[in-house]
């Protein structure tokens, strides 16, 4: 990869810009597609579905093999709440490759030494989120269990394309949760993408069990979809 | 390639920085139990130096020669391991899976 291909790539990924670099695999050739740019070039049926499945792949096009390697922006994960299992999330959520920014309105609970070397934000969550971006590679969670905290950000992430959105809380909190968010009329269909009870069910007990559960599930809808649960 | 990656060639454009001649090795294609993901990457000095990952170990060595070879040699080409391949006995995925990965000069 010449330099020059090699810088547009870094300022790209800095940038959160989404671009494709194409490789001839026989001669080496290669060229930088933006993905606003995709429906342009020749490969672009496939770079189409590459981009938004995060799908790095090789394709064979009139006898010749070319390799499509997506750069996405990088994964972010917004939790809603500066609370304990957020401090047990976050290790998780970094280590698996997500930028994270905590958002809590309550200066007590956010505070540097509570949450340092993350993205933190001492606002209401409806005052900021569209600033954070709420994007298709992004998570929310929720996890305050607090309704003036945490259903602002519900509805704004319900009004967005992120890929997964879950919320903490039991069944029956669940349950007023979604009452609520029923009088500010969203459909039982677009409702059914918060999950609550947060987290794939395996029993989990204590805040770091519980992160595990919710990375595990975070990375289920992003790697399967959420067919499976 | 998710963000893991980020780093990696951040890392890269350091050593370019420093004068430093490179080649990049990218998974291209898996097949079974690879350890890696198509995407992942291993940036290589001409000394051998390394960065990243393309199998968790299995066959880095092999890659950081081949490697070696394109920094001097200036054209990228196409390397396949697996148990299928002869060569696997020597340097192949204790895994059983088959990777291809694209090793590349990286910066001139």
């Amino acid at each position: 990869m010449k330099r020059e291909l090699f810088d547009q790539v870094l300022d790209a990924k800095a940038e959160r810009r989404p671009v494709a670099v194409i490789t001839h695999l026989a001669t080496g050739a290669q060229r930088l597609v933006a993905r606003d740019a995709a429906h342009d070039d020749d490969l672009s049926d496939v770079l189409d579905t590459a981009f938004r499945f995060d799908k790095s792949q090789v394709v064979a096009q009139d006898g010749e093999e070319y390799f499509v390697d997506i750069h996405n922006p990088p994964l972010k994960m917004v939790m809603i709440g500066a609370v304990h299992i957020a401090q047990a999330l976050i290790p998780m959520a970094k280590a698996t490759g997500y930028d994270v920014t905590i958002v809590d309105p309550r200066g007590a609970f956010a505070t540097e030494a509570r949450f340092p070397d993350v993205g933190l934000i001492a606002e209401w969550p409806d005052e900021v989120l569209n600033d954070v971006g709420l994007d298709a590679r992004t998570a929310v969670v929720a996890l305050t269990h607090d309704p003036k905290i945490d259903d602002p950000a519900l509805q704004m992430a319900l009004n967005s394309e992120v890929f997964y959105i879950g919320a903490l809380g039991s069944k029956r909190t669940h349950a007023s949760r979604l009452e609520r968010l029923r009088e500010h009329r969203f459909s039982d269909e677009t409702l059914a993408r918060i999950k609550g009870p947060i987290g794939l069910n395996i029993g989990a007990k204590g805040q770091a069990e519980i992160a595990v559960a919710i990375m595990a599930q975070v990375i289920e809808h992003l790697r399967l979809g959420g067919e499976a649960s | 390639m998710s963000a893991p990656d980020a780093n990696i060639l951040n890392d890269a454009k350091s050593w370019l920085d420093e004068g430093r001649k490179l080649a990049l090795a990218t998974v291209i294609e898996t097949w079974g139990s690879a350890p890696q993901p198509t995407g992942s990457q291993l940036v290589i000095d001409e000394e051998g130096n390394f960065i990243g990952s393309v199998s968790g170990g299995c066959v880095e060595g092999a890659v950081v020669t081949e490697a070696i070879d394109v920094i001097g040699a200036g054209t990228g080409k196409v390397l396949e391991f697996g148990v299928a391949d002869e060569t696997a006995w020597e340097v192949g995925l204790a895994c059983g899976g088959r990777i291809r990965i694209y090793v590349e000069p990286l910066g001139h």
